[in-house]
């Protein structure tokens, strides 16, 4: 299967502070992808890097085939979107106008278009009713859905999301989860998922990468039954809950 | 511990060199994107411009309009008191005309914008910032200094010119109020507000109005996008942006000035 993500020999972080070195691993097309560690490991880290907010500090990362790079990555930002852990909607915008941004931006779209394209968003993310409220009249769960629902507007081949069950309930948590899903099962599209919520780890990923913060760098990867089952490194053990 | 004098100047002599570049990086970036607003007009938000400039215009019109009543009451006041020795008090009028066109309109109302709108620019973006909307705009591939500085500076260039307008008639108001008072009627006032006045004096205030509008817009953005995510944050952010805002009025208003002499203007 065709990798959308790659990265070889990677050193991640912030001008000046290196967090993450020499982590190399693929991410294939129409996966569910998981980044997990404790806090502070540098899995959000890691997808700054992948969405272009930050630049590499050693080695290749591709994303859809292209090294990201200022040459690229507004080429790379046109079939990608993000979901940001607060939802990152628009406070000045009503939840429509959130999810219309991007198609009156990019597209050529009429008006009455868009609106129906973003209406037909919320309701594929089941906030049909919601679409006059303001950002700071919903919920942190409606937030994210919204937020989804802007990251699809523009038939992203990848979505983003970082820490989306963060702050939510278990059974908000859960729904989201299966929004995911419904997601990728009806459009194809790969997710790249920062979170350390284990039932939601394994409910969504089809393989995930580890990350520890003391040894900076990448110290697992595979599918969630595989890091619980097999591993004999004692931090993914106890992590997963295994004791050592 | 303390790790001594000379590490400590360093770091604050490194972190002003990456402020200081990093503003340098901002006005390039804000420069080359209105350069392409201009052949590209359709980019421009218009709506989030009228929505500025509705903030820092009509809200701010109260206290720009009070302030500059009260400030021709001062100068009229002030200034009578000493004229009045020569019995030269109507030249209050020209006193009060010159001042308030050519330097005490422009000036107070941006100090004014500097403390309201500044601020508030600041704040709104830095919050923005803290809740990872610039960052979500980034990756839409919309450019924060497009979609959220440009349409704020424009506002506050253009609302500049209006709130100084009516800071000088309300101003002259005060003024022609005062020598009412001293019983010199308002029709000698005006007679010497518009003889001592020229259409010039009046469109070189208005301009420095907007110079001093776009320096407003530019600093309260520039302080915003430089918001650090700590609790104190945005509120830092919010006083640098008056304090530096007034500093850069204060210094390009000192440097017209010194250029106007040298001129002759």
């Amino acid at each position: 299967m065709e990798n959308v993500i790659e990265l070889e020999h990677v050193d991640a972080g912030y001008p000046g502070v290196k967090i993450l070195e020499d982590v190399s691993f693929s991410i294939r097309r129409g996966e569910i992808f998981v980044l997990l560690g404790g806090s502070g490991c540098g899995k959000s880290t890691i997808m700054r890097h992948m969405i272009g907010l930050n630049t590499v500090q050693g080695g290749v990362l591709r994303v859809l085939g292209m090294e990201m790079n200022r040459k690229n990555r507004d080429r790379i930002l046109r079939k990608i979107g993000v979901m940001y852990q607060s939802g990152a909607l628009f406070g000045s915008m009503t939840c429509l106008q959130n999810v219309m941004l991007p198609l009156e931006e990019f597209t050529r779209l009429r008006k009455k278009e868009r609106m129906d394209k973003a209406r037909e968003l919320l309701a594929q993310v089941g906030l049909a009713d919601a679409e006059s409220k303001m950002p700071s009249e919903i919920s942190g769960g409606m937030k994210k859905r919204v937020a989804i629902a802007r990251a699809l507007a523009l038939e992203p081949e990848i979505i983003f999301l970082d820490e989306p069950s963060a702050g939510l309930d278990p059974i908000t948590s859960s729904a989201l989860d299966d929004l995911i899903l419904q997601i990728r099962k009806d459009r194809g599209t790969t997710f790249v998922v920062v979170t350390h919520e284990l039932p939601s780890i394994f409910k969504i990923a089809d393989r995930c990468a580890m990350f520890d913060k003391a040894r900076r760098g990448m110290i697992a990867i595979g599918t969630p039954a595989e890091l619980r089952d097999s591993s004999d490194d004692q931090f993914v053990r106890k992590f997963f809950g295994r004791g050592g | 511990m303390g790790r001594g004098i000379a590490y400590n100047v360093g770091r604050i002599a490194c972190e002003y060199a990456s402020g200081f570049r990093a503003n340098c990086a901002f006005l390039g970036e804000t420069v080359v994107r209105g350069l392409i607003m201009l052949f590209k007009p359709r980019q421009f938000r218009f709506r989030d411009c009228a929505l500025a400039f509705e903030r820092a215009g009509f809200d701010g019109l109260p206290i720009t309009t009070l302030v500059g009543l009260l400030l021709g009451l001062i100068l009229a006041f002030e200034s009578a008191a000493s004229l009045q020795m020569f019995g030269v008090e109507v030249y209050v009028a020209d006193l009060i005309a010159i001042g308030l066109f050519r330097e005490l309109g422009p000036l107070v109302t941006a100090i004014i914008l500097a403390g309201r709108t500044g601020s508030a620019f600041a704040a709104e973006i830095g919050t923005m910032k803290v809740d990872e909307e610039l960052d979500a705009l980034t990756t839409m591939g919309l450019p924060p200094v497009r979609f959220l500085v440009l349409p704020r500076m424009v506002a506050a260039a253009l609302v500049m010119p209006v709130l100084t307008i009516f800071s000088e008639i309300a101003g002259l108001l005060g003024g022609c109020l005062v020598l009412q008072i001293m019983d010199i009627p308002a029709s000698v006032f005006w007679s010497h507000v518009i003889s001592s006045s020229s259409l010039f004096m009046i469109v070189f205030g208005l301009a420095k109005s907007v110079l001093f509008g776009l320096l407003v817009g530019f600093i309260g953005c520039a302080a915003g996008m430089r918001t650090k995510n700590t609790a104190d944050g945005v509120g830092v952010a919010a006083t640098n942006a008056v304090v530096g805002g007034i500093v850069a009025i204060a210094v390009s208003d000192g440097l017209l000035a010194v250029v106007c002499y040298i001129f002759g203007i």
